[in-house]
């Protein structure tokens, strides 16, 4: 540490530029801060915050938590036996929500949810029951699962079983569908209905035994999320090189498999066809991360960010699982043929845990190749990464982005630094039709709305208070 | 699972580390750049750090390196001897800083930072930040600096004095400084900060509670030809109760540690007394010189505090500088009008003039019951401090903005009560380029005399004696020491009785 009284004459300026424009004349080093007012939580509450004497030793707790958390795979199992679901629950992305609530392509993957499992034989007749409350509705996040979109996940679907072996945790995903007509993005035509059927009678049973026979050298997902980042993937929208790469490391277990050939070359080739695969395997190391970061009085650390279609929800380590919600936006972006903004629905999906956990969005500039897709110039993704690094809380020496010179990805977002810049975390995505049964109608990029930060600020506010009184 | 073995065929003692990471992943061309950099360590004698897959376990093996088994090619191996165990440990050390490194950005825009938290990392020998916020907002940014381990000069006012305690115990704690709330004048490692004079390097280094009575002081000093190491504000309420000098006190240690500190001359309105004592038994520790300039009734005059330093320190105390006023005739029942932009100087004023004069009624009262409160043209003695936090909300200081002043200088003409008026310029970093051209017509023509306390150096970006001539061709009475200018204000009121 430079001291002060015989450091160099170098100073960090924030306020009147009069300082500093007389410090400069003066050959002085003056790096001005772009401050402004902050538009997000009382000056009361991130005064509080920021003299909590808990909070620099928490949040460096929880950092250190989210950096350690490993992840590898350890099975494939039906949700049913793995997560104890009750016959009858479903659960979806996001925070808690109501059927009467429900966005469009939200209805449309619990109806077809409801026509998989065989509880209703219609569209009609599976809207009739969920309305009428038949079915009982509970977010993933409850389950220690997460789900891509909509994240529609009922008892019969096959899940990625992962745990984090140096916390012992388990975080679970189901199996990724591919792209266009699929169940996350609310469409439940009969084509989407047969392949759910396929994957959990073929796909799921195949995974499992290959996963399985790998038992003493498990899959290390974390290791697969490091490195697709230094091959143009940010883990959220592109998850290329980490989906042929996990196709790559789990063929030869996949060829093994005790199944008929014709069923061998079907899941070889639905791996293979699928850029997205890996999507369902780094939401469960994102998710293992933030519950080994848990609840951690003091920290101002986010745990989840997650959207069901009409909210965005946020929790927070200080506040453990309240969720803090707000309208979710309308992600802006390219759209595929003629779909255009009006079709899209808000945001949606548990894939926001990526950028909780510092890739996806947070790692724009490591994707330059899907920079353009989701509507942006190549400086733009690297101003993006730059503003992240700005609120979270450290930089993640696992996950590396090459063009910024191998720097870790910004990790941990930090409630009172997104207060304080005013910069909301940018997330990728893909955008869903509004319409139940459409499917994807393109992709880009969302932020959630202010609300969820100006709660947090204010219930961590509170609790400070009422823990340091 | 560092095991020292014997080298195979040497005597000398070789030790070796190999350890294998889970959920690091470097590419190939970096670790090599790696083991390169760490092979060229002065006792390391072999080093493979590399993925672990089968070819690199393979160059370890031919090594004699081999991790236990397990190994994955999705870990890290980290291998290396060395010829003592020190090396090996540093050079192990050497891998993981080499691995964790932030190379150049190339070609990646910089977006501005939005907090002084993100500008002090990007800047890590910066030792200072200065925070001039809105008030409400500028805990958070101090905190910023506190947290990243640098000193913090908070400029802005209206922080609740709960918060400049919180702050203060948070700075020490972390073996900072806060300079301030509300404080504007400080010298640092030769860098002037906000409003301060431009004096020469030197001995003595000044705690000040007190913004324009450390500008005072350092004058003096550097009048004398003695110069200044540092001027560390610590804010007006740091000798309070409530704060109980918990900057003082850490100013003082720094100062004691400061090579280029060989005295430390305190400067402060009047403090509290169990805090005076605090600080005194304080002081009393050090192997530096501490001398007082703390303001009260017993000790009323910065100057004589200066001089007293001065005879300490062996060094002859000058004729300080002065300018005869125009020879104005005093009115019978002259009241004495002291309109400062200086709240030290405001109340050395009024403790010097109130002996003679008995009560004084001003904004900032020796005693509650003077309160002036708003009513600046009432009649009998009168000292107002125009640069009270309470006149500067939503304007700019009046050192830098006299527009306040210049309202209560004609006010005063207008209502015919018999005066004395009693002035205050300070010069220096920060203030008014050229206050004696904005004042000077203003009191040319006030048919009773004007008394001007002018407080600077030569090598202000003002200079003394241009500022001085010019008030006093405008008939102004000038001295460089504020006390004799109060005592030359009493003698003119005395002599009209």
């Amino acid at each position: 540490m430079t001291s002060l009284l015989s450091g160099p004459p170098a100073v960090v300026a924030a306020g009147v530029d009069v300082f500093s424009d007389a410090l400069r004349a003066q050959g002085a080093h003056v790096t001005d801060v772009e401050w402004r007012p902050p538009t997000i939580g009382s000056p009361e509450d991130l005064t509080q915050l920021a003299l909590d004497p808990r909070r620099a030793t928490a949040n460096r707790t929880a950092v250190e938590r989210i950096l350690a958390a490993g992840s590898v795979l350890t099975d494939v199992r039906p949700a049913r036996e793995v997560l104890d679901l009750p016959d009858r629950m479903l659960l979806h992305s996001g925070p808690p929500l109501a059927w009467s609530a429900a966005s469009g392509p939200m209805r449309g993957a619990l109806i077809g949810a409801c026509l998989f499992e065989g509880w209703a034989q219609t569209p009609e007749e599976a809207e009739q029951l969920l309305a009428s409350g038949g079915i009982e509705l509970d977010p993933c996040h409850h389950h220690r699962a997460v789900g891509p979109m909509a994240g529609v996940t009922s008892p019969s679907m096959w899940m990625w079983c992962l745990e984090d072996p140096v916390h012992g945790g388990q975080a679970y995903c189901n199996l990724n569908e591919g792209l266009g007509k699929v169940l996350r993005y609310g469409a439940y035509s009969p084509e989407v209905v047969d392949r759910l059927r396929w994957m959990a009678d073929v796909l799921g049973p195949v995974l499992s035994s290959a996963v399985r026979s790998r038992s003493e050298d498990p899959l290390d997902v974390k290791a697969v999320l490091a490195q697709m980042l230094q091959m143009g993937d940010e883990g959220h929208n592109r998850n290329r090189a980490g989906s042929l790469m996990t196709l790559r490391d789990l063929s030869p277990a996949i060829v093994e498999v005790d199944a008929p050939s014709s069923d061998i070359a079907a899941v070889l080739r639905f791996i293979g066809g699928n850029e997205h695969f890996f999507l369902n395997l780094g939401m469960p190391t994102a998710k293992l991360a933030s519950q080994a970061v848990g609840q951690v009085p003091g920290s101002t650390m986010v745990t989840v960010m997650a959207r069901n279609g009409t909210d965005f929800g946020v929790q927070t380590a200080g506040t453990g699982d309240r969720w803090f919600t707000g309208p979710a936006n309308t992600p802006v972006g390219l759209f595929l043929g003629d779909y255009g903004p009006d079709d899209a629905n808000p945001d949606i999906g548990d894939s926001a845990i990526m950028e909780t956990y510092g890739v996806g969005g947070f790692c724009m500039a490591a994707a330059p190749a899907i920079v353009r897709f989701v509507g942006g110039t190549v400086p733009d993704a690297l101003a993006t990464t730059e503003r992240m690094y700005q609120i979270t809380l450290t930089e993640n020496p696992a996950m590396q982005v090459p063009v910024l010179g191998f720097r870790g990805a910004p990790t941990g977002i930090d409630v009172v630094s997104v207060a304080r810049t005013g910069w909301l975390p940018q997330i990728n995505t893909g955008m869903a039709g509004r319409v139940a049964g459409t499917g994807q109608v393109g992709a880009g990029l969302v932020q959630p709305p202010a609300a969820c930060f100006e709660q947090a600020v204010a219930a961590l506010a509170q609790e400070s208070r009422a823990a340091l009184a | 699972m560092t095991v020292p073995t014997p080298a195979a065929g040497d005597l000398q003692q070789a030790h070796r580390h190999v350890s294998l990471r889970s959920g690091v992943y470097a590419d190939s061309v970096k670790l090599m750049q790696v083991s390169k950099a760490i092979g060229a360590r002065e006792g390391v004698t072999a080093v493979l750090v590399a993925m672990a897959t089968p070819l690199n376990l393979e160059l370890a093996a031919g090594m004699g390196l081999s991790p236990d088994s397990g190994a994955k090619p999705d870990q890290l191996l980290i291998a290396l001897t060395a010829t003592d165990g020190a090396e090996l440990t540093s050079a192990v050390a050497a891998v993981e800083a080499a691995l964790t490194a932030r190379e150049d950005r190339g070609s990646a825009q910089t977006v501005p930072s939005r907090t002084v938290g993100a500008a002090l990392e990007e800047q890590p020998e910066t030792p200072l930040a200065i925070v001039s916020v809105p008030g409400p907002y500028a805990v958070a940014e101090a905190m910023d600096a506190i947290g990243a381990g640098r000193s913090v000069l908070v400029f802005s006012d209206g922080v609740p004095v709960e918060h400049e305690i919180a702050l203060k115990r948070a700075a020490h704690d972390a073996g900072v400084l806060v300079m301030g709330p509300d404080c504007g004048t400080a010298i640092v490692a030769g860098v002037f900060l906000g409003f301060a004079n431009v004096v020469r390097p030197g001995p003595v280094g000044l705690v000040a509670a007190s913004g324009t009575g450390a500008q005072q002081v350092s004058c003096l000093l550097d009048t004398a030809g003695v110069g200044v190491s540092h001027v560390l504000g610590v804010g007006g309420r740091d000798l309070s109760t409530a704060v109980g000098g918990l900057a003082t006190l850490d100013a003082l240690r720094m100062l004691e540690e400061d090579v280029a500190t060989e005295r430390v001359l305190l400067v402060s309105k009047p403090p509290a007394p169990e805090v005076a004592e605090r600080v005194a038994a304080a002081s009393a520790e050090l192997s530096t010189p501490v001398s007082s300039a703390a303001l009260s009734a017993d000790s009323p005059d910065l100057t004589a505090a200066v001089e007293a330093l001065l005879r300490e320190m062996g060094v002859a105390v000058p004729t300080w500088p002065t300018r005869p006023g125009a020879d104005r005739a005093v009115p019978a029942g002259a009241v004495l009008k002291g309109f400062y932009s200086g709240g030290t100087l405001a109340d050395e004023a009024m403790l010097v003039a109130a002996p003679v004069l008995g009560d004084v009624r001003s904004n900032t009262p020796l005693r509650p019951e003077l309160d002036l409160g708003s009513d600046f043209a009432a009649r009998g003695h009168v000292v107002v401090d125009f640069g009270d936090d309470a006149l500067t909300v939503g304007r700019a200081h009046p050192m830098i903005d006299p527009t306040l002043r210049l309202e209560a200088i004609s006010t005063l003409a207008a209502g015919g009560e018999p005066a004395v008026l009693l002035l205050d310029v300070v010069l220096g970093h920060g203030a008014d380029p050229d206050p004696a051209g904005a004042l000077a017509p203003a009191v040319r023509d006030l048919p009773f005399p004007v008394v001007v306390a002018l407080v600077g150096t030569e090598g202000d970006p003002q200079g003394w004696s241009a500022q001085a001539d010019a008030l006093a061709a405008a008939g102004a009475a000038v001295f460089a020491s504020n006390s004799a200018a109060t005592r030359h204000a009493l003698d003119l009121i005395g002599a009209s009785k």
